[in-house]
């Protein structure tokens, strides 16, 4: 039994938001695997939800004009992990999306709901980071498009305005076309946890040369991140070199902390190995020569 | 159709049909439509006192019915340990807890109830309530509450937090110590709280019916409930009536009386009306039982070929803010380190159990032995390491032989397959090449295979009554009903219960049917499901009343049929002559035993088994690992399970129960650890914090039996329900030693330990 006030179930984006212009202080409810937990512990206990789980417009995956691959936020991860646009075409983010908790949790959890929580820990934050995603948010004034790594202002916190939902989450095809991707999850168990530290690694290859580096991290500071200047130093590089150096570059670089789950050495140790990894990993399914 | 046949069969779980399609009805399904919903304040400190509680608030909601704070409950202090009652005061359990405690212990100490029309009113009550403490500083640790200043828990129990200690000696140490040339190691091992994580939550529910409290109560120990619900609310015992159905797992946590005497009252202060509690998971994690997080200083004493020469080991038991099992927990596990090896010329041990701010240890599977286990079998791999011999050499050479009697307890080692359990184990994992394969290694993964050993006393006796009651009743169609105290807790009991129903009696299996819900009104006694003693102590009562129900059926066929009994015999369903002619059926004989006109009698037989006797069980546990340095991670390879437990009565059954321990085994190696922030709060009581491992973390489980025949058992048979949990730890420990030379001596072997072991010894 849950302690809620009451549930508002919309019939359309528009109807979404405008009961949300309507009630401030309502609570979005998508998959509900975080806000049901939340009102469980108290924290929303006794709110009023304005429910999108039951809007076909905002799920799926399809491929625009331009090559764009777009997301409905309302995609759960299971489909993610099937959707063929997405094995073929980014294939790290059913990686991540694969590894969110248990089979139960990814057929209800939504990859929406996952960057709209703002917590560091997502698993396909990373992804969306290292693949440049940009969002697109829908409010009573209309839409406008943020760039993924605009939408994470701090911990929990994201930069949607009062009666705002995400509605697209679209990766221009420059920013998947020759890359291969690897996302590792560093968690206390194989299943049915968060991550310790989540690495995300893009790149571009050519012959034994490492082209382009992308590496984004989660729980390696307060909002997921990416190492522009590791990607800088390394991109155009012998992956020989890049492999070698990496783990200092990105230790240097983020800064992850200290908390009971993980110290921020563990953090640091975890991101450099898991960094090289992936790369390996990364730049193999690039076609580069190891 | 005798017992050879039906013993050490693998028939299929009675339960299982329920159980799988959710027709099986557990304890919240039994609960009545309407019943009210009670939730419990708990205190937001962990030492001091509660000074003022403002209910009125909560109180005044629309839809509560009842507020009761610790300053309403009777002043009436109950033990709370599921162990028989002791007729000798000195040996009753330490009554230190009441329904609700204004002298507050632990992070989530009991401090008022509500009750309400449903779950959310009582919840939000439960918030509406303001208190006002008096806080004293909280000791979290052994070494804070032992501290000279440190403010004594229970100074009417105890004047300081030492709530018992005792030691035990053999032989001169200091003359022991004093040969030349021995090798001394002295290490400190640690072991952490963990929980039981059984599925069903703590959950009863409670009513008034006939002058009677009645609770409905998912619980290993009904007869037991019986004596503390009366003793807490002070109640003629009579005057309690438990009901326990089906359970979802136990592991020990219901060896104990949890909230069903609160439960009992709050109905009670309703005029009866029904009643249902039920913990949430957070709940059960803080404010249930755990496994006593013990610390061992361990001293030893080996000649260079191996002989363990002497030990001085000193153990001190994290208890947590009430007695609950108290110091048997630490009790068992020193006894057992002395039972495991024995050493050629002295042994001294000493062991404490200390009060803490923390939540309390109680019973869990294996009962101080997965600790003991874990400081014996690493210090043998690290004899053997400092030694330079094989680690089975070692324990070989000074373990537990046969005609072994434990010079305390008296037990006697009444068969002995440990040995051959190591022989076994040593060929399934490939033993000997895998130790030289993984001698030499570099690089950043690396394997290595332990292993570890125990021994296992099957039963309570000679330390507390092991006593059991079973009745037989014969129905009309000549089929047979079974009533025991036993229970059923997941465990498969009624299963093999009814196999040794038809071994004992010679009725078929599928004829005889258990009554598994025990209601303490109609149940015969038993002490319940605790220990491995059920097969044991409850098997010999089925057997001595399936005797006495065998001499009824052949002395009221012998008067219907104008014959000798002594010359009657059962076959299946027929009584036959000596010969072996079919005389009558046993429907036959039932029709006339209830309907004849001329004499009818309805035949049924009872029985108490007073078991004065115990025996110990043996086996081993071999783990092959692979460690990846750089990430601090260890993942099992394989884990082997070799276990004597005497006579198998359904080999399937003793497999699974073997998967189950092995399971938890592996949890307390790797990654299940209760912590506890500076304030006394648990801090990852839920079970995304708490790091119960997956399927996707289980290696393949391996099983085999060493089947011995112990004579003391009623069908051969001896303890297996816990030990399959003991060896897993210290054997994948000892895998670690083996893969990286890093001896840890400090439980779970998690990554974040290892990384900054593996850092300090730059092997990353």
């Amino acid at each position: 039994m849950f302690d809620l006030e009451a549930i508002y179930r919309a019939a359309s984006v528009q109807d979404a938001i405008a009961a949300l212009v309507a009630d401030p202080e309502a609570v979005v409810i998508a998959g509900g695997t975080d806000v049901l937990i939340r009102i469980r512990e108290g924290k929303l206990a006794g709110c009023r939800l304005v429910s999108i789980h039951d809007l076909p417009e905002l799920a799926g995956c399809r491929l625009d004009a331009a090559g764009a691959l777009h997301i409905g936020p309302l995609t759960c991860f299971r489909d993610i992990v099937d959707h063929p646009l997405v094995q073929r075409h980014i294939p790290i983010l059913a990686q991540a999306a694969a590894a969110v908790g248990g089979p139960q949790i990814r057929a209800m959890g939504t990859v929406g709901g996952n960057l709209c929580n703002g917590a560091t820990s997502a698993d396909t934050a990373s992804s969306l980071f290292a693949l440049n995603a940009v969002l697109t948010l829908t409010g009573p004034q209309g839409s406008r498009q943020l760039p993924v790594a605009e939408f994470y202002l701090g911990p929990g916190q994201v930069a949607l305005q009062p009666g705002e939902l995400l509605t697209d989450i679209c990766i221009a095809q420059a920013d998947y076309q020759g890359f291969g991707g690897c996302y590792l999850k560093y968690a206390m168990r194989n299943a049915m946890d968060i991550a310790t530290l989540g690495t995300a690694v893009l790149a571009r290859a050519h012959g034994a040369a490492l082209m382009e580096l992308r590496v984004a991290f989660g729980v390696a500071g307060p909002v997921p991140m990416r190492c522009p200047q590791c990607e800088a130093a390394l991109s155009g590089t012998l992956f020989r070199d890049a492999e070698r150096l990496i783990a200092g570059l990105v230790r240097e670089e983020i800064h992850p902390r200290s908390s009971w789950r993980a110290s921020r050495e563990f953090r640091l140790q975890v991101a450099g190995e898991n960094a090289a990894r992936a790369l390996r990993q990364a730049f193999i399914q690039a076609g580069g020569e190891v | 159709m005798g017992e050879e046949s039906i013993i050490g069969k693998s028939v299929p779980r009675v339960d299982a049909l329920d159980k799988v399609t959710g027709a099986a009805r557990y304890t919240a399904d039994l609960c009545p439509p309407g019943a009210l919903v009670a939730r419990i304040l708990h205190s937001s400190i962990a030492n001091g006192r509660v000074k003022r509680i403002d209910t009125a608030a909560a109180a005044a909601m629309p839809g509560v019915e009842l507020v009761v704070t610790c300053f309403d409950v009777p002043d009436i202090a109950f033990p709370t340990a599921g162990h028989p009652w002791s007729v000798e005061s000195a040996h009753q359990d330490v009554a230190d807890r009441r329904l609700l405690n204004s002298r507050v212990r632990y992070f989530g100490d009991e401090i008022a109830a509500v009750v309400a029309v449903d779950e959310v009113t009582a919840e939000r009550a439960c918030r509406a309530i303001e208190v006002e403490y008096e806080e004293y500083p909280p000791c979290l640790t052994v070494e804070q509450a032992m501290a000279a200043d440190a403010m004594p828990l229970h100074p009417e129990i105890c004047p300081s937090n030492v709530l018992k200690e005792h030691s035990y000696s053999s032989g001169d140490l200091a003359a022991a110590q004093a040969e030349p040339g021995l090798l001394h190691l002295h290490r400190v091992y640690r072991t952490q709280p963990v929980q039981h994580c059984h599925i069903e939550p703590a959950v009863s529910f409670a009513y008034g019916e006939g002058g009677k409290i009645v609770v409905v109560s998912a619980t290993q120990i009904p007869h037991i409930m019986r004596r503390v619900v009366g003793q807490a609310l002070g109640l003629p015992w009579g005057q309690v009536r438990i009901i326990k159905p089906y359970l979802g797992g136990g592991f020990g946590n219901r060896q104990d009386v949890l909230y069903e005497p609160l439960n009992a009252y709050l109905s009670q202060r309703l005029n009866g009306r029904c009643v249902l509690l039920e913990a949430s998971r957070e709940e059960v994690f803080a404010c249930t039982r755990q496994r006593h997080a013990i610390t061992f200083s361990y001293h030893a004493w080996a000649r260079p070929d191996g002989t363990l020469v002497a030990r001085d080991i000193t153990a001190w038991s994290q208890q947590g803010g009430y007695a609950s099992h108290g110091h048997a927990i630490v009790a068992n596990a020193t006894t057992f380190l002395r039972d495991i090896y024995q050493d050629e010329q002295a042994l001294a041990t000493k062991a404490y159990t200390v009060y803490t701010n923390t939540g309390a240890g109680g019973a869990m599977r294996g009962y101080g032995i997965p600790q003991g286990c874990f400081a014996a079998d690493c210090m043998m791999d690290d004899l053997a390491q400092a030694l330079g011999l094989d680690p089975i050499l070692i324990r070989e050479k000074n373990m537990m032989r046969p005609g072994f009697v434990d010079p305390g307890t008296g037990i006697a080692c009444q068969s002995y397959g440990l040995a051959d359990c190591i022989r076994r184990g040593r060929e399934l994992s490939d033993w000997d090449r895998l130790r030289r394969a993984y001698a030499q290694q570099s690089g950043p993964l690396r394997r290595g295979i332990g292993m570890a050993i125990f021994t296992y006393k099957t039963g309570v006796y000679p330390i507390s009554l092991e006593t059991a009651s079973c009745r037989m009743v014969l129905n009309q169609d000549g089929t047979l009903q079974l009533h025991l105290g036993a229970t059923e807790i997941g465990q498969g009991g009624d299963t093999v219960f009814l196999q040794m129903a038809s071994a004992a009696t010679g009725i078929p299996f599928a004829d005889i049917h258990i009554v598994s819900t025990q209601d303490t009104d109609i149940a015969p006694f038993d002490t319940g499901a605790y220990a491995s003693r059920q097969t044991y102590v409850t098997g010999k009562a089925i057997k001595k009343t399936g005797g006495l129900l065998r001499e009824k059926l052949f002395a009221y066929a012998a008067r219907l049929l104008g014959c000798d009994a002594a010359q009657l015999q059962l076959c299946g369903r027929q009584i036959v002559s000596a010969a072996g002619e079919p005389l009558i059926s046993l429907a036959d004989l039932a029709q006339n035993a209830f309907y004849g006109l001329d004499y009818s009698e309805h035949i049924t037989a009872e029985a108490t088994s007073h078991c004065a006797d115990n025996t110990f069980a043996f086996g081993c546990c071999f783990a092959e690992i692979e460690v990846d340095l750089p990430l601090g991670r260890i993942r099992p390879l394989k884990v082997i399970n070799v276990h004597d437990s005497g006579v198998l009565i359904n080999p399937q059954l003793a497999e699974a129960q073997v998967h189950g321990g092995q399971s938890m085994g592996l949890g307390y190696a790797l990654s299940e650890e209760m912590l506890y922030d500076e304030k006394g709060r648990l801090r990852n009581g839920n079970l995304l914090d708490y790091k119960l491992p997956t399927a996707l973390d289980t290696p393949p489980l391996c099983v085999d039996f060493v089947q011995t025949v112990d004579p003391s058992g009623p069908f051969g048979n001896k303890a297996l329900g816990e030990p399959p949990a003991i060896p897993v730890a210290p054997a994948i420990r000892n895998a670690l030693l083996h893969a990286t030379g890093v001896a840890v001596d400090e439980l779970p072997l998690e990554p974040k330990r290892l990384v900054r072991l593996f850092q300090e010894r730059g092997l990353i």
